[in-house]
């Protein structure tokens, strides 16, 4: 089977994002899918630190500290983008305006609940940001991931063993292998990579898997 | 003559006491009123609760309030990160208190400080841990978390461009918290890059109106750094 690479995985999110949509992409992972974005597609970029119409990176030398994205890097404003204060950023989240939000996975359950801003290990400084605020406001939340941890354990899971992050949340999830369908009924198989079938990845999850 | 324009940023904060609570601007260091939290730290106030939706970036503003060990508790989103070193330590030696908020539910409580509201339901959070042992309510079918004000005694927040009346513009994504936090704040003081003469901002495009306003600090530009 050829998994896909994480550049690849972002390609893939890339193709499901509509012209006009207004998306907000998480830290890590996500932000890759911007990259992928063709040109000719309006689409509106939100940080969640206050700015819609996000642009690239600037070059080095130019960055300006005060316009930076969540993840604070430097970034760039494209022409009709804008700022806004941070009550105003999650308004646009949990007040509906936002299409689509992308977000990484610590596991995700068959019926959409997300969990990405803690592992609860005994020691590990909580720190939660936008996470919960991101996963219950946007209209769609697209989880991107492997769908395997290095020691091989399915992310895709009956129901999450990690702190949540928000209940019932995440319509779809773009792994390596797979892209998933999820929901009250459970997961559904919308596509996989070239030589996975659908009992291939029954094996590897163990779950009840719709094909 | 209404004129909130303080000399010094010592001038500024000279009324913040021990075991005081204090909201901070600044999303890392972008909005971090840096030369207000020196002379805070130079007046030796400690046993201080502090609002920010960080806990400090590299050695600067709240970091070096936890630094001096001036905080007692931080009520924050997002406290570890690469450069949250006086923080970590600080934690792990069980030295301050954290009570950690989603960063919109801290934006939410704030304004609503602000906006004289009594509480406020949020769907964010609910089922999580973060919810524990609050009350909650379905409404319209959605599942809400009630959640409290969050006020404060003092703010402290950056802004581009201020008069003696306080109306200010902000820098970007330097605004973040600001216009917030001079609402909930019972007194707001302000560093601004620049004071200007009345009447020199547009009306149209003044973001936070000076009544939410008490002090005005003129501090020349220092370009924010990077950091966290």
């Amino acid at each position: 089977m050829m998994r896909l690479n994480r550049e690849e995985m972002a390609r893939r999110v890339a193709q499901d994002i509509p012209e006009g949509a207004y998306v907000n992409l998480g830290i890590g992972l996500p932000t890759k899918v911007a990259n992928y974005l063709p040109v000719d597609r309006e689409v509106l970029l939100q940080s969640e630190n206050g700015l819609l119409g996000m642009g690239p990176a600037p070059a080095p030398g130019d960055e300006d500290w005060d316009l930076i994205n969540a993840g604070k890097q430097a970034v760039t404003l494209l022409t009709g983008g804008c700022y806004f204060h941070h009550a105003d950023s999650f308004a646009m989240m949990r007040g509906g305006h936002l299409d689509i939000c992308v977000l990484g996975a610590f596991q995700v359950a068959v019926n959409g609940d997300l969990a990405n801003w803690h592992t609860g290990e005994p020691g590990a400084i909580p720190a939660v940001g936008g996470a919960m605020d991101l996963a219950i406001g946007a209209k769609k939340t697209l989880v991107m991931m492997e769908l395997l941890t290095r020691d091989g354990r399915s992310k895709l899971v009956e129901r999450c063993s990690y702190p949540l992050t928000g209940l019932g949340c995440t319509s779809r999830v773009y792994t390596d292998m797979a892209v998933f369908d999820l929901g009250s009924a459970g997961a559904r198989v919308v596509e996989t990579v070239e030589g996975c079938s659908v009992d291939d990845l029954r094996n590897l999850t163990g779950l009840v898997l719709e094909g | 003559m209404i004129d909130k324009q303080v000399a010094t940023a010592a001038d500024a904060v000279a009324d913040i006491q021990d075991g005081s609570t204090v909201m901070i601007g600044g999303f890392g260091t972008a909005g971090m009123p840096d030369q207000l939290i020196e002379a805070l730290i130079a007046r030796g106030a400690g046993n201080l609760t502090i609002i920010n939706n960080n806990a400090g970036n590299g050695e600067a503003g709240v970091a070096a309030l936890i630094r001096e060990g001036r905080v007692k508790k931080i009520i924050c989103s997002f406290p570890r990160q690469s450069d949250s070193h006086h923080f970590d330590a600080r934690y792990r030696a069980d030295e301050i208190e954290l009570e950690l908020v989603p960063q919109g539910n801290l934006a939410a409580r704030i304004q609503a400080a602000g906006a004289g509201l009594g509480a406020i339901f949020t769907p964010t959070g609910y089922g999580t841990s973060l919810a524990e042992g609050k009350e909650t309510r379905e409404i319209d079918g959605v599942n809400y978390v009630l959640e409290y004000p969050i006020r404060a005694e003092f703010g402290l927040i950056k802004a581009y461009r201020g008069d003696r009346w306080g109306n200010l513009v902000y820098r970007k994504t330097a605004r973040n918290f600001g216009p917030i936090i001079a609402m909930a704040a019972r007194t707001t003081i302000v560093q601004v890059d620049e004071v200007v003469p009345l009447g020199s901002l547009d009306p149209e495009t003044v973001v936070t109106p000076g009544i939410f306003v008490q002090r005005v600090v003129g501090i020349p530009a220092a370009t924010t750094n990077k950091r966290g």
